[in-house]
């Protein structure tokens, strides 16, 4: 039960948090040259934006469910079940983004789907 | 050079780095926490001497600066790229997760889960082979 929480709170509360993140991100626009000042001053644009912010907010919370389902379970069985958050990336950034998920991503989002079915039985 | 072809040349090497850095920090969290030890209680009073040894592990602080190097590289892809095309993509990592738990971190890894993690990265392939935009550029200069 308490890892299941965990699951939940690592693929619902850091997929949101990355959608966040995401849409303050296409707020400042492309990034051309990667100087280590226009990297800086992007950084600093960043945290001026309140989705950069409530993105930080709710991805601190899907790391600290990391960190704890990390203390009892194997890393290569705890970060596959997480590839959970495609499907979830896939329905926020349709609904929350406005991108368009066309029937080849949804296929390979499935096949994602599949995987993870898998590594769980792999469960000990 | 067209755009989407400019756009590649730049996304890939970034992707190539949140592939290595990434799970390198997922394997010194799962080092640090295995050292400290079961977490399963969600009161404050059990969190905090629990957080404080988490602080004092130098595998935690490792991990977390190869997981701000992915998180960096990760923020300008998204300045460009979709979300639900990085997102994907990037996570080819499921491949080299499974390859650095079994070195760094001995864990022993089932043919199941070998054969899991195969078809997430299938899965992977056949999204990543979409185009890397599918909404307009808000705010090309």
């Amino acid at each position: 039960m308490v890892e299941a929480a965990l699951f939940f709170l690592i693929v619902v509360a850091g997929t949101a948090g990355e959608l966040c993140v995401s849409r303050a991100m296409k707020s400042i626009g492309e990034v051309h040259d990667f100087s280590l000042k226009s990297i800086l001053s992007f950084v600093l644009q960043s945290l001026h934006l309140p989705w950069m912010w409530l993105g930080i907010a709710l991805m601190s919370l899907g790391f600290f469910s990391l960190l704890a389902i990390l203390s009892f379970q194997e890393v290569s069985f705890v970060v596959p079940v997480s590839a959970l958050s495609y499907a979830a990336g896939a329905f926020g950034a349709k609904a929350f983004l406005g991108e368009r998920i066309n029937r080849n991503r949804w296929i390979g989002i499935a096949v994602v789907c599949i995987g993870v079915t898998i590594v769980w039985w792999s469960r000990k | 050079m067209t755009h989407t072809r400019r756009l590649q040349l730049k996304t890939l090497p970034l992707i190539l780095i949140s592939i290595v850095l990434g799970p390198l920090g997922n394997v010194f969290l799962g080092k640090a926490m295995k050292g400290i030890g079961s977490v399963t209680s969600a009161r404050i009073l059990d969190l905090v001497p629990i957080a404080s040894r988490v602080l004092a592990s130098g595998y935690i602080w490792l991990g977390i600066a190869c997981l701000l190097g992915f998180f960096i590289a990760h923020m300008l892809l998204l300045t460009w790229a979709d979300y639900s095309y990085v997102q994907p993509a990037t996570s080819l990592s499921y491949l080299s997760i499974s390859i650095l738990s079994y070195l760094l971190l001995g864990e022993t890894i089932s043919l199941l889960r070998w054969l899991g993690v195969a078809v997430i990265c299938l899965g992977v392939f056949l999204v990543g082979r979409t185009s890397p935009r599918t909404t307009g550029a808000p705010n090309r200069g």
